[in-house]
């Protein structure tokens, strides 16, 4: 555990090192400013009462886009300047070296997370009596846990590549994926369908967490994601010894 | 220390480490000798649990490198050939980095003795991005030393560094050998030569010759050769030193030495030199000449028709060895 934590702390300092993640940050952080001043302009004009959704939908996209440009470095850059090396011949874990890389870019969405928080707080000031209260915390919790998996899909595909920016299309192909295998759902029959639509990305966001709404199987889907993806990506670190 | 045993490794059709078979003691320095590709940094990263062997066994301090390679991986400090160091982190950042993960409690204090060691102390703020290739080699070794470990292996440690910093990073490693086990590979012949308590000649994957280098040299020879030269000319000489016994042959250089051949396991020099001053010749030298390693690792590794690519490697090599003279 205490090398997870080690891998973690030079990951996530890193980050403000490097200006990637500022960049990310900057250009996430500029789409969803401008965003929620259009929306809220738009809301004024049609005298509706705008909802935490205005943040919480364009997020996840600028998520789904902007964290493969987060991931991408954490092992690619690894393999391709040969410091593997050094991690794989220390006496650490491949798991760890990868949970390691995993919290260390999970706590850098989580900290870009943090920072969105304004718009919820500037339109709860703009708001009478105040935004609902429930589907901010359920959304942001929702927020979290795609973080999670979606960053745990980037460590892992980037545990597969020495190019970052092999990882970079190969993780957006993938989140795209995963985001749009729902909506053939309805074409694809009963079963086939309910397959689809529980495999989607979305889904289990949009239709509770996103209105207020806590499953249990939403929270189960996108943790298994997660155990899932670093599994995937501990098993390619180690089969890299084999090659 | 290390043991290996029958160790081969396939990198898919290509063998690059065939059924290879050593040891090496506490307290050793061991040099790993071939040309590039003959399989010396495939063997140190199965040593170093890095990849596993496809085949054989390999034990550091008796643990199995595959089966209990967390225990050989605390017990061995390893400098990759190329040192891949973090260009965006800080010479002492990093080394308190490699410190944490290996749980050393002192890591602030070991950082500091390590930075010592290597001569780095007024470089420890600066960034890895920004040392030369010489400091980079430093900072690689003092990240081995991290844990003092028992047994250091070192690929190719003196590579890319200008002739005092061959001569300094030589003298850290014979220092820190007095303790240690080391394993270090080398294409420069008179480096193995110089530090070496044991060398192993390899070549596309398998041990050629193991032994200490001076043994190396007098098996190697054969025949046993001596330089003699005196003041004025030598004539009649030749033909006064063919009557000493157990001496075979004799040539004269152009530039007037005598190159005396001699039997094996006997050594006339008490009696040429008796002989020449009793003649009245004024002896200037009188020397043994032996093999270099060059040329017996050029004939060692020569000995099977080499493929082509191979061939490009002993060119390399004798370029090396051109430069490693001019170091010396």
């Amino acid at each position: 555990m205490r090398n997870i934590w080690i891998i973690t702390t030079r990951e996530f300092k890193l980050y403000f090192t490097t200006p990637i993640a500022y960049m990310v940050s900057f250009i996430i952080l500029l789409i969803l400013g401008f965003l929620f001043y259009v929306n809220i302009t738009a809301a004024t004009f049609q005298q509706i009462a705008p909802g935490i959704g205005f943040i919480l939908g364009p997020l996840v996209t600028l998520l789904l886009f902007g964290t493969p440009a987060i991931t991408m470095r954490l092992i690619a850059e690894e393999q391709r300047m040969g410091t593997i090396e050094l991690l794989l011949t220390a006496p650490v874990r491949d798991f760890e070296l990868v949970v390691g890389k995993w919290l260390g870019g999970f706590l850098l969405m989580l900290t870009l997370l943090a920072v969105t928080w304004v718009f919820p707080i500037a339109l709860n000031a703009l708001v009478e009596p105040g935004i609902d209260q429930g589907p901010l915390v359920t959304g942001y919790l929702g927020l979290v846990m795609i973080c999670a998996s979606l960053v745990a899909i980037g460590v892992s595909v980037s545990a597969f590549f020495s190019n970052q920016i092999a990882a970079f299309f190969t993780t957006l192909g993938i989140l795209l994926v995963l985001w749009l295998i729902g909506t053939p759902a309805q074409a694809a029959g009963a079963v086939g369908g309910s397959l689809l639509t529980y495999l989607d990305f979305g889904e289990h966001f949009y239709s509770t967490l996103y209105v207020g709404v806590i499953d249990v199987r939403d929270i189960v889907y996108y943790l298994s994601l997660t155990a899932l993806a670093l599994f995937i990506g501990t098993m390619a670190v180690e089969t890299r010894r084999w090659r | 220390m290390i043991q290996v045993e029958n160790l081969t490794k396939d990198y898919g059709a290509r063998r690059a480490i065939d059924n290879l078979n050593f040891e090496a003691e506490k307290g050793e320095i061991l040099g790993f000798l071939g040309p590039n590709g003959a399989g010396k940094t495939t063997t140190m990263r199965i040593l170093t649990g890095y990849m596993p062997p496809t085949s054989g066994k390999a034990r550091i301090a008796g643990f199995d490198v595959v089966d209990q390679s967390l225990e050989v991986r605390r017990r061995v400090g390893y400098v990759p050939e190329t040192i891949p160091l973090y260009p965006d982190m800080g010479v002492y950042d990093y080394l308190k980095f490699m410190a944490d993960l290996r749980h050393l409690s002192d890591a602030e204090d070991r950082v500091e003795s390590v930075l010592e060691i290597v001569h780095m102390e007024e470089r420890a703020d600066g960034l890895i991005a920004n040392l030369s290739k010489g400091m980079r080699q430093r900072v690689g070794l003092a990240q081995a030393l991290l844990h003092d470990p028992e047994v250091l292996i070192l690929d190719e440690p003196t590579i890319g560094l200008d002739p005092a910093q061959i001569r300094e990073v030589r003298d850290l490693i014979q220092n820190l050998g007095k303790e240690r086990t080391i394993l270090l590979s080398t294409h420069i012949l008179s480096e193995a030569q110089q530090v070496c308590d044991r060398v192993l000649i390899i070549n596309k994957g398998r041990i050629v010759v193991e032994d200490t280098p001076e043994q190396l040299q007098s098996r190697l020879t054969g025949a046993q050769r001596f330089a003699v030269r005196v003041k004025e000319d030598g004539d009649g000489l030749e033909g006064l030193l063919r009557g000493v016994a157990g001496v075979t042959g004799i040539q004269q250089r152009p530039d007037g030495t005598l190159e005396i051949e001699s039997l094996p396991g006997h050594d006339p020099r008490p009696d040429i030199a008796r002989k020449i001053v009793g003649e009245g010749y004024d002896l200037l030298e009188l020397k043994a000449i032996g093999l270099s390693l060059e040329d017996i690792f050029l004939e060692l590794t020569r000995e099977e028709p080499t493929p082509p690519e191979m061939r490009d490697g002993i060119e390399n090599e004798a370029d090396d060895k051109l430069e490693s003279f001019e170091e010396d």
